[in-house]
């Protein structure tokens, strides 16, 4: 009898790309829907049209590669792509920057540099970066948190705002938005007001402003999930958020009046997110082990640096960025001890 | 067991595995009938191929050795069976190229007749000298059974510098699906046991640690029970946790001992020789009972059989043979593996025979074996990395390879890879990543051998050259001291007498010559017709 040969090993694998990517998305649920719900229906409007245009430009670019479309776009890394994306943008986006954004995303982020695998940047935080600043002005123009229910904007009413640019009788857009708080400490600290009395506004919530605090704890749950799935290692988050608590603890022992605590680091903007859901990107991190606490000790500490003292209120997808950049480096100058290469120990 | 549970170390990563070992562990070993034909090929492990010492048309006793191979690490073949040699031929062999090679076919005649091939049972075991059993070890054509059959004789001689203190034996078995250790260790502890006391007086070590995978409780029963007074603090029975490839030879050491055998060295670099506990076995049987290593028992397993079981079968037997007295194919039987689902190889036939290193013989469907969807590009996730028992990087091997950049392959340890599978196994881009080390590994030996041809040939070439130099340089010296020769001749015969016979000038002047010539041939070192050095024939030779 003849038979048809294969190599080594023979068992059927147990993962596979679309299998990693559908649980890095179980994840983001929990997160996602606590964002609509203080910030409304734009939050999942952007989601699901990012996730669009992502998916339109990974088949479109895929075509124009020769490339089999069908595996790659049900990889879902473009979903994924998409998804963040939608979340770093505030929600009442208009489209055309969510189609700019993800687009550059796509198709120079990712498959200008080779598609899935060879991207040496994280593609959404490109794209985020390329509209907070070709766009700072729409960029910032978030919602004051607030609970569905009190919502001023109906899904009808969000969908006009974004798509359309129309806002519903009576309403400015300067009635209506107002800054992150990252972005109003920046403000205000920048006016040489003292924190205590930045902090005493209702806005900024018990621990990191109203809302955010919830929102980040529900990116933590999804990320310890992924780190117990076995989807990513804890290397990344440890060192990131390990490093960002370090580094603003010691500024805010240092002058609690002009530095924040290290939980409102920790809770406000997308340091939770960063560190479990974007930092942990494998393509355009670091992959070996000690690597990764170098790379994520160096998105948290440069994500401080930015915040306390450059120029944009959030820091996390430069600092993403950055760490990008030095992640062949890292690698080259972390790799573990071959078993067997040093002298081996002594019987205990 | 002991009253002191003995402390265990961990390698990095490996892999809790579906073990699949039950299908074939549901009845005792079975001894397999006669084939019709036995086919032995040549050469069945690394090391140099055996000579066969019989020709066709012969007639073989069982344990008649039919092919020698007397270098260091080489191992005798003998005749599993009666009956008469067919003849020398080329024949499939179990090899992942399917290609063929040269074996001894012999044609069985059923009567088992050992004739006068028996080697003498050895009875002064308390007395057994060393090399005695080293010699019967070589004679007895025994071989490791834990897969890379290498020859045990080696083994059992650690070199003079090298003290061993610890004999660990590999009943750990961890490759999914294969249980003929396992089989073994049920229904011939007492075998394994007594083997193990042989190697021990002749190893002398300080301490002797069985280890067997927690997953073979019957086995690590039967073996406590067989070691039963003999066990003391010198030999102990350890149950090690069940993490593939905790019975890698490196991985069960540091398991067991906490040392790690050095990177390009062996274990009796840290003071281990390790055997598998099939060995032992054979060991025994080679002599108490004088049988050389004849037969093996092997795993016939696999959704792909209708009944999975342990044989024992003679070498030489064809596989289909075997597949037949497990129950044969089930219908949608895919793939045959040699060896286990992990590290294995894929046959195109089942015509091959089964040879002394095949511990199992695996017959799967589809859904066991197939990947889950098309190659994907490597994302980087590092799982390879988790579970590389190596503590390699196979990502960056991977990207390495694909860019032929072989030095830093190189650099990145690639000879360290034991081929463990755990990598390809956990990735999700389902990259054949084990395909990859061995196509680097093998462009890099091969690239070496060029090299190392190309540099014979820059040596002859040099030599060449040189020897030309200083064959034109003597002869324009001796040209020169000719001439000189000649200048001065004519004028030391013009001063001598002037206006002779011009006849017997010439024949003086010639005379002179002549002996001018001599006396410049013995100033030489060389004379001009061996100018030719004889190290550039022997260089020649050497290199090819």
């Amino acid at each position: 009898m003849r038979f048809k040969t294969f190599t080594s090993p023979h068992m059927s694998p147990a993962r596979s790309v679309n299998r990693v990517m559908r649980q890095v998305l179980y994840a983001l649920v929990p997160g996602t829907v606590a964002m609509a719900w203080f910030f409304g229906w734009g939050v999942l409007v952007n989601v699901v049209l990012a996730v669009t245009v992502a998916l339109a430009a990974e088949a479109l670019m895929l075509m124009a590669r020769r490339r089999p479309v069908k595996p790659f776009v049900t990889d879902l890394s473009a979903v994924v792509a998409g998804w963040l994306f939608a979340l770093a943008v505030p929600p009442l986006t208009p489209w055309w920057i969510t189609l700019i954004g993800v687009g550059f995303a796509i198709v120079v982020a990712k498959h200008l540099y080779g598609g899935l695998g060879y991207n040496p940047f994280n593609p959404a935080m490109v794209g985020y970066v390329a509209v907070v600043i070709s766009f700072p002005r729409e960029m910032t123009l978030w919602l004051p948190p607030s609970t569905l229910a009190e919502m001023a904007f109906s899904l009808p009413q969000t969908l006009q705002a974004i798509f359309l640019g129309q806002l519903p009788a009576g309403l400015t857009w300067d009635m209506i938005t107002g800054a992150t708080p990252l972005d109003r400490l920046q403000t205000e600290l920048a006016m040489d007001r003292s924190l205590s009395d930045i902090q005493a506004s209702p806005f900024f919530g018990a621990v990191a402003g109203r809302g955010w605090e919830w929102i980040n704890l529900f990116f933590l749950l999804g990320g310890l999930w992924l780190i117990r799935r076995r989807v990513i290692t804890w290397h990344v988050p440890v060192a990131m958020l390990g490093s960002l608590a370090l580094i603003s603890g010691l500024f805010w022992l240092i002058n609690p009046e002009v530095y924040a605590s290290p939980l409102f680091h920790l809770f406000s903007g997308a340091a939770i997110l960063g560190a479990f859901f974007i930092a942990t990107d494998p393509v355009s991190g670091s992959t070996t082990p000690m690597g990764r606490l170098v790379f994520g000790a160096g998105v948290g500490i440069l994500a401080y640096v930015i915040r306390a003292w450059g120029g944009y209120a959030e820091g996390v997808a430069f600092a993403i960025l950055l760490m990008n950049m030095m992640a062949p480096t890292i690698d080259h100058y972390t790799q573990p001890r071959v078993f067997g290469k040093t002298p081996a120990r002594k019987e205990g | 067991m002991t009253s002191t549970p003995h402390k265990l170390w961990r390698f990095n990563g490996g892999l809790k595995l579906p073990d699949h070992k039950a299908e074939s562990t549901q009845e005792t070993v079975f001894k397999a009938p006669l084939a019709e034909y036995l086919t032995l090929p040549l050469r069945q492990h690394i090391g140099e191929m055996a000579q066969p010492v019989v020709k066709a048309g012969d007639k073989v006793y069982k344990g008649q050795i039919i092919a020698r191979c007397d270098t260091y690490v080489g191992a005798h073949i003998h005749a599993p069976t009666s009956g008469r040699v067919r003849g020398i031929e080329e024949h499939p062999v179990p090899h992942p190229s399917g290609l063929t090679a040269p074996c001894v076919v012999i044609e069985v005649d059923g009567d088992e007749d050992w004739g006068e091939h028996r080697m003498p049972p050895i009875e002064d075991l308390q007395n057994l000298d060393p090399a005695r059993l080293r010699h019967r070890v070589r004679e007895g054509g025994l071989v490791g059974m834990g897969g890379a059959a290498f020859p045990s004789a080696v083994k059992l001689n650690p070199r003079p510098q090298q003290t061993i203190d610890t004999l660990v034996v590999n009943g750990a078995e961890c490759e999914p699906y294969i249980t003929c250790d396992d089989m073994l260790m049920r229904t011939r502890a007492d075998a394994v046991i007594q083997g193990l006391l042989l190697v021990k007086r002749t190893l002398q070590p300080r301490q002797c640690l069985i280890g067997i995978e927690d997953n073979k409780p019957e086995a690590l029963r039967a073996m406590t029970e067989a070691l039963g007074g003999e066990e003391n603090d010198n030999i102990r029975i350890v149950a090690v946790p069940s993490i593939y490839p905790a019975g890698g030879e490196r991985q069960l050491i540091r398991v067991l001992t906490g040392r790690e055998v050095p990177s390009e060295g062996l274990p009796a670099d840290v003071g281990v020789v390790c055997h598998n506990v099939g060995t032992l076995a054979n060991i025994y049987r080679a002599v108490i009972r004088g049988e050389p290593l004849i037969s093996r028992i092997v795993t016939v397993t696999g959704s792909g059989v209708q009944r999975p079981r342990n044989l024992r079968v003679p070498f030489g037997t064809p596989i289909s043979h075997l597949v037949a007295h497990a129950g044969g194919y089930s219908d949608d039987v895919e793939r045959l593996i040699m060896g286990g689902p992990m590290m294995g190889f894929a046959l195109a036939s089942d015509q091959v025979p089964i040879i002394k290193g095949t511990n199992c013989i695996l017959a799967a469907k589809g859904e066991e074996v197939d990947p889950p969807g098309p190659v994907m590009p490597c994302i980087r996730c590092g799982e390879c990395v988790r579970v590389c028992p190596a503590n390699l990087l196979p990502q960056q091997l991977y990207w390495f390879t694909r860019a032929r950049d072989f030095d830093k392959a190189q650099d990145y340890s690639l000879f360290d890879c034991i081929e463990c599978g755990c990598c390809a196994h956990v990735c999700p881009s389902n990259i054949p990543l084990v395909q990859f080390y061995r196509f680097a590994k093998n462009e890099i030996w091969s690239q070496e051998r060029e090299k190392q041809e190309a540099d014979a040939a820059r040596v002859r070439h040099e030599m060449r050259q040189e020897r030309l130099a200083r064959e034109k340089r003597e002869k324009a010296e001796r040209m020169n001291r000719k001439k000189q020769a000649l200048n001065d001749k004519p004028a030391e015969n013009k001063a001598s007498d002037t206006g002779s016979d011009p006849k017997k000038a010439a024949i003086q002047a010639a005379l002179e010559r002549a002996q001018a010539k001599k006396a410049a041939q013995g100033a030489d070192t060389t004379p001009p017709d061996q100018g030719k050095p004889p190290s550039d024939t022997r260089t020649q030779e050497k290199t090819r």
